[in-house]
């Protein structure tokens, strides 16, 4: 990619970007997208959590997949940081702890693009029974 | 906290759970005065006085998850180390401004980092917050505004993983730049 500088610069990569992006079908629906959520509180941070989340921006150019990255707050995992919550449409989400670069490769290319489970899940959804439907 | 751009990421946190929507982010490099600062501002709901006072104690923390806070702890303990101070000034429903002083030339001066990096990821997490960063160094000043960046983009989002390398690579060039004039 060309280097861009200026603002001019950005304008112009736009027009070459938007052509390699489906971005007007989905933008209105951010359900649509897989999503993505970094713990980045100083715990995350301090684990290593920036080089989580360039991982997973590199890795989806690479791999053209589609992600929503954001940060989010300390999700009380401490001790498991970094951490990232995935949510793949239409999904509950999971949260991966114990995350490395290495770790985010493998959960583009097992978790995101195939719905496999991999190790590292931090379980955080206890649902219990409702007893007025048993 | 490896250098100073960690930091940043982490206390523009408190600015973005403060519902900020315009957040600037200076620094400023006087190698001749020995003084590196970087300026938080931002315009969220602010704080009291009394908790202007608990939020360097590690043991504060406005949140619920856990009983601990050493965002600011941290940075200030850095600041001070290298023979800076740390200060905030803060108004309830005006917002909060961290001012951090580092010694520039002291040897427990972290390194400032990949400042283009952490301005970017904040950038992209936060689509809706708009970010004013300025570097300074000595009297060479660069601007980036993401409220100009959204405008020449138009509808193509600036969360979007490519754009926001583009963004990343035209922050990290300027820096450079700024870097090698003060060299000369």
């Amino acid at each position: 990619m060309a280097k861009v500088k200026s603002l001019e610069d950005l304008k112009k990569l736009k027009t070459q970007l938007e052509n390699n992006l489906n971005l007007r079908e989905k933008s209105d629906n951010p359900d649509g997208y897989v999503q993505v959520k970094v713990a980045m509180a100083t715990c995350g941070i301090a684990a290593g959590a920036r080089d989580v989340m360039n991982r997973f921006i590199e890795k989806a150019n690479e791999e053209k997949v589609d992600l929503i990255v954001t940060q989010t707050g300390c999700m009380g995992y401490c001790y498991a940081e970094p951490t990232a919550e995935v949510k793949l449409p239409g999904k509950d989400p999971i949260v991966f702890g114990y995350l490395n670069p290495q770790k985010v490769d493998e959960i583009i290319d097992k978790y995101i693009k195939n719905g496999e489970l991999i190790e590292g899940i931090i379980p955080v959804n206890y649902q219990t029974i409702d007893k007025d439907n048993i | 906290m490896k250098d100073l751009s960690l930091h940043i990421l982490d206390i523009v946190q408190n600015s973005i759970s403060a519902k900020a929507t315009l957040i600037e982010i200076e620094v400023n490099e006087q190698p001749n005065n020995d003084t590196l600062t970087i300026t938080i501002t931002d315009n969220g709901k602010g704080m009291t006085p009394e908790q202007v006072i608990k939020v360097t104690d590690p043991y504060f923390t406005s949140r619920t998850s856990r009983k601990v806070g050493l965002g600011i702890p941290l940075f200030k303990q850095n600041a001070e180390q290298s023979g800076g101070k740390l200060s905030i000034i803060s108004t309830i429903d005006v917002g909060t401004q961290i001012i951090a002083q580092f010694g520039y030339s002291h040897i427990d001066r972290p390194a400032l980092g990949n400042i283009a990096n952490a301005i970017s990821l904040l950038v992209m997490s936060n689509p809706a917050i708009d970010f004013i960063y300025t570097h300074t160094i000595n009297k060479e000043s660069y601007l980036f505004d993401t409220r100009e960046v959204k405008e020449i983009l138009g509808d193509t989002p600036i969360n979007n993983t490519q754009v926001v390398k583009m963004v990343e690579g035209m922050i990290a060039e300027n820096i450079n730049d700024l870097q090698q004039n003060s060299n000369k």
